[in-house]
């Protein structure tokens, strides 16, 4: 249902742009729709050191700053304990402007490129690692203007990351243009008692998706006539229960009570039975005693 | 055999007692409610005619009501909304109580006998001014029913019969504070005075009868005014200069101001600042000074003359005039417990109609306001009586030397509440008083049974009915096996702390707490909260538990704190330390000392945590869990979240062992532009969850998400602030969250557009229901977020489990990935909503009720199954037997689910839910200006037998059972030897 109307939006996208005057190019499409179907990008992006100077952020805003579509770049930044924050990695993505020219800017295709630990630095995080502390990362709120109010900051007890290598998770939670909020933290579990552990490899396996916001689920609407029918419906059929479930009420009780008179018809059988001759004997005195009263009535 | 039949029948009979709703004889059973009126602002008597007396009172909770002057009781009282302030009161006709509300907008006439309102009008103006009443009782016969109301700066008349305006007049352009009106004796003609923005004196002569301004005079003076006008008599004025040295009085007959200032050497003599009294005192001014009193006297040409100086004056009341054109005005000075009234004649200082003293107990502090009354003796001549009005808010009244009636008003205005369990009942401690004995046991029970049989008169029901009312078994002032007696203890507004019964509400003790008394260092005090601090329950059981109260001395931040220790038994404040550092937020640990005390974490405006209680073992203790101790804030203002942590000892230089430093460990920032907080709420504390697993119709296992450290949070965008209706629906967006406390993780962003607040939620276990307004539907709504752990969901294989090889009994760590999944559901609901809250109990088994405070000042239990995402619109037979049930859009509303059956509880401000010790029963305590308590069993109580059960009842059954089996036994021996015989 949502991946539908995703497509026909796309498809509404693209009906708009080729009927414009089209300096889209078709590239855009296959992302927004690739965008679109997922839900969220999600990209991995082994650190590669030599990828990270690839491009100074400097030049590629000046050089897309006009571009409606245009490729942004937003720091990473990480500190180790209660040090100083210190670059630490790039994100790039795509800002996309709403397809209905509103002011609306959303991020796609998030990619992470993830600085390596120099000395100095894998230095600082052996001693957060003896001593149990935290990591902390920020970005800024805002991506389009980085020097900005503030820095979404997110910390992590350094000890969760080191698996082969250096694993971690970004979740980042955006609003447009604006990062709410960073979950930041080891993949997997990290279980209680935190045990040291070096990583074998200093490099980092980075994971990063960026999650959009959920819709609340509408009240559902019944219209008169639905609920109408719905009663109706009620009505017609009443739930089928079994004989037992509507009479077990009464049957107990009568099941008591035969059973109570089973046993007592058992117990006058068994007196029949051993005091029979008795009985007998009795029936014929009774016998003979209504005869004796109808003679003397005589 | 029938006689089984029989016995079966009478025990299923019995057992139905456990109904859905209350029935009519079982009000006040196990509920009760008692009605406040706040504080008195203005009273007004109404004793002149025959029949009962009463006296007329507004109040601070917005109250206007009419007391009985013999017993204190209320006769009626309507409450005005939070924002509708009452600021004048009076009696028009003789008949209508006319009130003038919400900033002089609002005159309302009220029916005296029964308190219905007659009308209502509402008076427009310009700009806010102070609003001023005036019901002119000697205009002629013809213009009787002119009332005159000044408010937004217009002055109104208004016909006092039906509330028509009759004519408007614009007084306040110029930015003249208008401060008395003044109608003379004669004539037709108001005078409206007031000061300028340039310390003028401005006069306005009006004539009643159409509103014309016949003249407007004013006139600067060199000195300038300083504080309010007092006005003596009905052509002065008599106010201070700028200097605050020297008294100026002002005449103003006809439109003509002349000023007379007179140096008063006797102001001299005092350091403090002297302050006009705004008593209306005939001829006369009274200027405070240090507490002392100065009475000045103006004389008729102009000039005035310090009368009289009398120390300790706490109050004074204006002045009354009786019979034969005589005045009077009371006044109380106090010292310690002692009160002492004097009632002096205006006209002549030396004598005084009465002096009486009065020595009460000193939880109620000191006289604030005094009203005064005079009556007619048996002996004809006059006496009086004065109603008080107290530090701790509570009312008195005051007649021949003795307090008449008292009214505890403080309880209208409850902050905070926490219980406390009663103390054990001990061999030594005798309670044979308040049992009773065999015989009037089983009277009672004979009673009942014949209730119960139909055989009762009608006598007999009431007597039963009594018994269950009165029945001592619930004001027994110790600890009981169900757990449903305990003591609430309620922190209120004037600083007086209350302990009440649960059983029948009564106050076992009130305390008006020395720490939060006003001094030079902490100008106004106010409460907080309450905590439970010593709750001893294992090896300190001698001693008596007690709570901590924390409040501060001002209304910002930075404010100096105040805590004070107070026995939950006796109410003795054992300690108090006032001041301390600022209070910003408070943290109850998980942890307790060898004392049994709760080692607490307050946090200060600077961001430094303050362990208490401050004793080297508490440290010990917070060490060891130091790098554990996490703490969140909520920055409303800046729209941020952020996280803490503690992280060591504070700098030497700065403070002591007890003070911590904690370092930011995560923040979430929400853009200002398009979001706004309105509302967090987290899981109670002491919460209990019975179990993790939840097993669904088809035979599959839901893991709730259990965490402690889930915080919700709902933002609006900015436009969407205003009260509803104010913004369209596409502008209008709620935002809720759910962010884990420890790692700022967001759990949980979901929209829901074209909504707005007010948002009320309660998050409990692991569901989170919320209440906000829907423009697009034009009604409130109601959703629902459950929350479901994913990691856990690979343990539903039995083999693994045997094996062990599962991860239910690993610890769980914040810091690990949550895998959860939310389900969510909304749903129309009628009613706005003044307070949310859900029902706990002690295991935490029985299932949840919503309890929610509704506009009509009630309090609904909803099930929480009608809260269930999991409803769908044709349930299969399988969801059916799991108790789900069919989708609709709106929640049932059902009569009999209010919990306050036919009660109110006028402005409902709290809701409270206690688990008793029986798992099928919570106990609930609603509070606003009234009190409500009751007990609730969301479950039924399928854990007890009823207090109505009939013992006796089930015990004569048993022995006719027994006779009957030795009867039918002899005759059956009996038949069996005949037989024998033949």
């Amino acid at each position: 249902m949502r991946t539908k109307t995703v497509v026909a939006a796309g498809f509404f996208l693209l009906l708009i742009l080729t009927t414009s005057s089209g300096f889209q190019s078709d590239e855009l499409l296959v992302d927004d729709e690739e965008f679109g179907l997922e839900g969220g990008i999600r990209s991995r992006s082994r650190s590669d050191p030599n990828n990270v100077n690839a491009a100074t952020p400097q030049s590629i805003r000046k050089r897309l700053v006009s571009d409606p579509d245009s490729k942004i770049q937003f720091p990473l930044e990480h500190a180790f304990g209660d040090s100083n924050f210190s670059r630490a990695g790039t994100f790039t993505a795509r800002l996309k402007s709403s397809s209905h020219g509103s002011q609306m800017q959303t991020l796609t295709k998030l990619r992470f490129s993830r600085n390596a630990f120099t000395g100095p630095e894998k230095e600082d995080f052996e001693k957060l690692l003896k001593g149990d502390d935290f990591y902390k990362i920020r970005v800024p709120s805002n991506v389009l203007n980085l020097s900005g109010r503030e820095y979404v900051v997110s910390s992590v007890k350094a000890r969760c990351l080191p698996r082969d290598g250096l694993e971690e998770h970004f979740l980042i939670h955006m609003d447009g243009v604006n990062i709410l909020a960073v979950n930041y933290g080891s993949p997997g579990a990290c279980q209680y008692p935190r045990q040291l552990k070096f990583p074998a490899k200093w490099s980092f396996n980075s994971h990063t998706v960026l999650k959009p916001t959920e819709q609340a689920p509408r009240t559902p609407i019944f219209s008169e006539a639905v609920v109408g029918e719905n009663a109706e419906g009620d009505e017609v059929q009443p739930p089928e229960r079994s004989f037992w479930a509507k009479y077990w009420m009464y049957l107990i009780p009568l099941g008591l009570i035969v059973m109570n008179a089973m046993t007592q018809a058992m117990n006058m059988a068994e007196e029949q039975t051993s005091g029979q001759a008795g009985a007998q004997g009795q029936q014929a005195i009774g016998a003979q005693r209504a005869q004796n009263t109808v003679v003397r009535r005589r | 055999m029938a006689i089984r039949a029989f016995l079966l029948c009478i025990i299923l009979f019995s057992s139905s007692y456990t109904s859905f709703a209350l029935y009519e004889d079982q009000v006040g059973l196990m509920d009760w409610h008692q009605q406040y009126i706040g504080k008195v602002k203005k009273a007004v008597f109404q004793t002149q005619k025959a029949g009962r007396k009463r006296v007329v009172v507004s109040t601070e909770e917005n109250a206007i009501a009419a007391l009985d002057l013999r017993h204190g009781e209320i006769f009626w009282r309507q409450i005005l909304g939070v924002n509708d302030v009452i600021d004048e009161i009076d009696i028009a006709l003789g008949k209508y109580v006319v009130t003038l509300s919400s900033g002089g907008s609002v005159l309302r006439a009220w029916n005296l006998p029964d308190g219905q309102m007659v009308w209502e009008s509402f008076l427009l103006g310009s700009k806010p001014s102070r609003s001023l009443l005036l019901t002119p009782t000697n205009f002629g016969a013809d213009k009787d029913n002119v009332i005159l109301a000044y408010g937004n700066g217009c002055l109104h008349a208004v016909s006092s019969i039906d509330g028509d305006i009759l004519w408007k007049k614009e007084l306040a352009e110029n930015g003249i504070d208008v401060q008395h009106l003044v109608h003379p004796e004669e004539g037709d003609t108001i005078y409206a005075l007031g000061i300028g923005e340039a310390s003028q004196f401005e006069a306005y002569v009006i004539n009643v009868r159409n509103g014309e301004l016949l003249k407007h005079s004013s006139k600067g003076f060199t000195g300038g005014f300083s504080g309010d006008l007092s006005l003596p008599t009905s052509d002065k004025v008599v106010v201070l200069d700028s200097s605050k040295s020297s008294l100026v009085s002002i005449s103003f007959v006809g439109g003509e101001i002349k000023f007379q200032e007179f140096q008063i050497s006797d102001l001299q003599g005092y350091s403090g600042e002297a302050v006009l009294l705004p008593s209306k005192l005939a001829g006369m001014v009274a200027i405070k000074i240090d507490r002392s009193l100065l009475f000045v006297k103006l004389k008729d040409e102009g000039t005035l003359e310090v009368v009289d100086t009398v120390p300790h004056v706490e109050a004074v009341s204006d002045s009354l005039s009786f019979a034969e054109g005589q005045t009077a005005f009371g006044l109380i000075q106090q010292d310690g417990a002692k009160i002492q009234l004097t009632i002096k004649s205006s006209n002549d200082w030396k004598s005084h109609f009465l002096k009486e003293s009065i020595e009460f107990d000193q939880q109620r502090g000191l006289v604030h306001k005094v009203f005064i009354n005079n009556y007619v003796r048996t002996d004809r001549t006059y006496g009086f009586r004065a109603l008080i009005v107290m530090e701790d808010h509570s009312l008195l009244l005051l007649q021949q030397g003795a307090v008449v009636w008292n009214r505890e008003d403080a309880l209208a205005s409850i902050i905070d509440v926490t219980t406390s369990e009663l103390p054990v009942q001990k061999d030594g401690v005798s309670v044979a008083k308040v049992e009773h004995n065999l015989f009037e046991w089983l009277k009672g029970h004979l009673l009942k049974l014949k209730a119960t049989l139909m055989l009762a008169t009608p006598d007999d029901v009431a007597a039963v009915q009594r018994i269950r009312l009165q029945s001592a078994e619930k004001s027994k002032m110790t600890r009981d096996h169900n757990g449903f007696r305990k003591l609430l203890i309620v922190l209120t507004r004037a600083g007086k702390l209350f302990a009440l019964h649960t059983g029948d509400g009564r106050i076992v003790w009130s305390r008006l707490l020395n720490a939060f008394h006003k001094s030079g260092t902490c100008e106004s005090p106010r409460g907080i909260k309450l905590h439970q601090w010593q709750v001893p329950h294992h090896h300190a059981l001698d001693e008596n538990p007690s709570v901590l109260v924390v409040g501060t001395c001002g209304h910002n931040s930075d404010a100096s704190g105040i805590l004070s220790f107070v026995d939950a038994y006796k109410g003795e404040e054992l300690n108090y330390l006032a001041p301390v550092h600022s209070i910003t937020q408070i943290i109850p640990l998980p942890f307790t000392d060898s004392t049994e005390q709760h080692l607490h974490l307050i946090i200060d405006s600077e961001g430094y945590g303050h362990l208490y209680p401050r004793t080297p073992e508490a440290v010990d203790i917070f060490q060891k869990e130091l790098g554990n101790i996490y703490w969140y804030s909520v920055d409303i203002n800046n729209n941020l979240l952020k996280g803490h942590v503690v992280k060591k000892n504070c700098k030497e230089e700065i403070a002591d062992d007890y003070c911590f430093e904690s370092s930011d460990l995560w923040s979430v920032i929400f853009p200002s532009d398009s979001e706004k907080i309105i509302a967090t709420s987290t899981r109670k504390f002491s919460e209990v969850v019975h179990t993790q697993a939840k097993v669904n119709a088809d035979q599959d296992v839901l893991y709730k998400y259990i965490s402690k450290n889930l915080l919700f949070l709902a933002t609006v965008t900015p436009k969407a602030m205003g009260d509803i209706g104010s913004v369209t629906p596409d502008d209008s967006w709620l935002f809720v969250y759910l962010v884990d406390t420890i790692t700022g993780r967001v759990l949980l962003r979901m929209s829901h557009h074209g909504c707005q607040g007010p948002v009320h939620a309660v998050f409990s276990e692991n569901w989170v229901v919320y209440h906000y307004f829907n423009l697009r539907a034009h009604r409130y709504e109601m959703s629902v977020v459950e929350i479901y752990d994913q990691s856990r969901a690979d343990n539903k294989d039995v083999l693994k489990l045997v094996l062990g090889k599962h991860n239910l009994s690993a610890p769980v760590s914040s810091y690990s990935r949550p895998e959860i999944m939310t389900k969510s559901q909304s749903y129309f609901f009628t009613h706005s909503v003044k307070a949310v809250a859900v029902t706990s109990t002690a295991k935490g088994i029985t299932s949840k009720q919503l309890l929610i405070g509704t506009i009509g000042d009630q309090v609904l239990a909803l099930d929480k199954r009608f809260l269930d995402p999991r409803r769908s619109l044709n349930p299969t037979q399988a969801e059916k037997e799991e108790g789900i049930m069919p989708l609709t859009d709106t929640l049932p509303i059902m009569p009999q689910a209010f919990v306050t059956h036919a009660l109110k509880v006028e402005g409902l401000r709290s809701i409270i839910a206690i688990p008793a010790k029986l798992e099928s029963t919570t106990l609930i305590f609603a509070h606003g200006v009234d009190l409500f308590f009751t007990r609730l069993a969301p479950s039924k109580t399928y854990d007890s037998l009823t207090d109505d059960f009939n013992y006796a009842l089930l015990l004569l059954t048993i022995v006719a059972l027994v006779i009957s089996i030795f009867v039918t036994w002899i005759w059956s021996e009996r038949k069996d030897l005949q037989e024998k015989w033949r």
